[in-house]
């Protein structure tokens, strides 16, 4: 798995008090994961503040799964 | 139409002291103080460097890591006091319908606000505000928690007036009650401001002791050599419920909340009026909703923070109300044991009078060593060690910034 991978990874584990077996690829924060809308917003500013990106709003919200997020972030972080 | 009667049938507390309503109790009738040098941020640098916090506090004891941090600790402290008042109260089988929350603080989420507004001024000017921040802070989550978590969908919201939140949240459940708005309210108030901002901003406005040497002698109402108050934090919880409610459903009753008053000194933003005019017309009104004479009351829990002008003010004011009575009184400052709570000190105030009245002892005013010659000699203070006292009636006094005036009298339930 890539650093990006593992950082987002225990983002999500420690923001959502999830165990590390839940958050598969295919995982989705609000679904399978047990994130109301606001649990999204503070993911997805976790995720700008550390990889120093802007998220914007349009498209936060074509990232509902753990796998999209890693895939977003693959290709935007610097 | 006639008013309906109230009584209370629930405790729960979380306090310097001890962290429930009977550790609490234990504390103060054993004359313990709370204070001790800060430990929730550096205070190396502060004129006040000690506070009466809860003891062994972790978030986590009382909440999934995730829960808890979408609350400020004046929150956790409302919903670790309620939760242990609905318990105590049985409310299993009410009808949530008819169940309020009106909670009481005087600031809110003062720790949240602080930490967010540090975060931005730290960056670089993006603004990358947490989304729990503002519901975080807002003083109505305590409220909107408590129902949240209990499902009690009668009215809610929280009331504001500085140290006296809590008395006023007390009496806006007994009158939701009286008018038949609800069978039963979980009150109370609690209060979390020992961050740099609270002890920073009392410190300029010169209200706190500074008495770093000695921290659990700081706190000395009536003493001669008392240098200002002492920062509390925590929560306590009544829950007020109908009189026929809760004889029919067979809760136990602690006693009954016969009377509320309020006022305003008009006076000061923040110094109290010397001649306590204010504070004569609130215990009156106190007494004239309760329908008693002042000669009816055995205690009253004192204001008392431990100010050079506020204590001999409320004094003078007791003496004008209940004349020659006032000899017969037992008056106490709970403040010198739990410091000042702010927003939950009338919560807190209000439980030591109603297990006052039911253990019949009377809490102590602590850490008194010399007389002020201002105050008059006669009066009893119970100063340093409690006394044995058959209780019936009590008063619990508090007072804000904002010259906000609230009482409240509770009287022994006839069985």
């Amino acid at each position: 798995m890539s650093e990006i991978a593992e950082k987002v990874k225990a983002i999500i584990i420690d923001k959502l008090g999830v165990e590390a077996s839940e958050v598969t690829p295919e995982a989705s924060f609000t679904n399978d994961l047990g994130a109301d809308s606001l649990d999204t917003v503070e993911l997805i500013m976790e995720f700008e503040k550390e990889f120093n990106v802007s998220i914007p709003d349009d498209q936060a919200e074509n990232i509902g799964t753990v796998g999209q997020a890693i895939s977003y972030l693959e290709e935007h972080a610097k | 139409m006639s008013l309906r009667r109230v009584v209370v049938t629930g405790l729960g507390a979380i306090t310097p002291l001890g962290n429930t309503a009977p550790a609490y109790w234990e504390g103060l009738q054993a004359g313990v103080s709370g204070a001790a040098p800060i430990t929730r941020f550096d205070a190396s640098k502060f004129k006040t460097r000690f506070a009466c916090e809860v003891k062994n506090y972790n978030p986590d004891t009382y909440f999934p890591t995730k829960e808890g941090r979408k609350m400020d600790i004046f929150t956790q402290f409302a919903l670790i006091a309620a939760d242990e008042a609905i318990k105590d109260a049985n409310l299993e089988g009410v009808d949530k319908d008819r169940v309020g929350v009106i909670w009481g603080s005087g600031i809110g989420g003062l720790t949240s606000l602080q930490a967010e507004c540090i975060a931005f001024a730290n960056g670089d000017g993006t603004p990358r505000f947490n989304p729990f921040f503002i519901p975080k802070m807002i003083a109505d989550s305590a409220s909107g928690n408590i129902s949240i978590r209990h499902k009690f969908r009668g009215p809610n919201f929280v009331t504001t007036s500085a140290c006296a939140s809590s008395s006023d949240s007390i009496i806006s459940a007994f009158n939701y009650i009286r008018l038949n708005m609800a069978d039963v309210v979980v009150t109370g108030g609690s209060e979390a401001a020992i961050t740099e901002s609270g002890v920073g901003g009392f410190n300029a406005l010169k209200a706190m002791s500074e008495r770093n040497d000695a921290p659990e002698l700081a706190s000395r109402p009536y003493d001669k050599e008392r240098d200002g108050f002492v920062l509390g934090e925590g929560a306590a919880s009544l829950i007020l419920e109908e009189y026929e409610h809760a004889k029919a459903r067979g809760a136990k009753i602690y006693a009954e909340l016969i009377g509320g008053g309020m006022s305003a000194d008009a006076y000061h933003i923040t110094a109290p009026d010397p001649e306590g005019n204010g504070v004569v017309l609130v215990m009156q009104n106190a007494l004239r909703d309760a329908g008693i004479s002042p000669a009816d009351v055995d205690y009253i829990n004192t204001h008392g923070t431990s100010t050079p002008l506020g204590d001999g003010a409320e004094v003078k004011a007791i003496q004008k109300v209940f004349g020659e009575h006032a000899y017969n009184l037992n008056i106490s400052s709970t403040k010198s044991m739990t410091g000042h709570l702010l927003g939950g000190a009338g919560a807190i105030e209000a439980v030591a009078c109603i297990l006052a009245m039911q253990h019949n002892v009377v809490p102590p005013t602590i850490n008194h060593f010399t007389d002020d010659p201002e105050l008059d000699p006669k009066l009893n203070f119970t100063f340093n060690k409690a006394q044995a006292r058959e209780v019936n009636v009590a008063m619990s006094n508090t007072f804000g910034f904002g010259g906000h005036n609230t009482s409240v009298i509770f009287r022994k339930i006839e069985s």
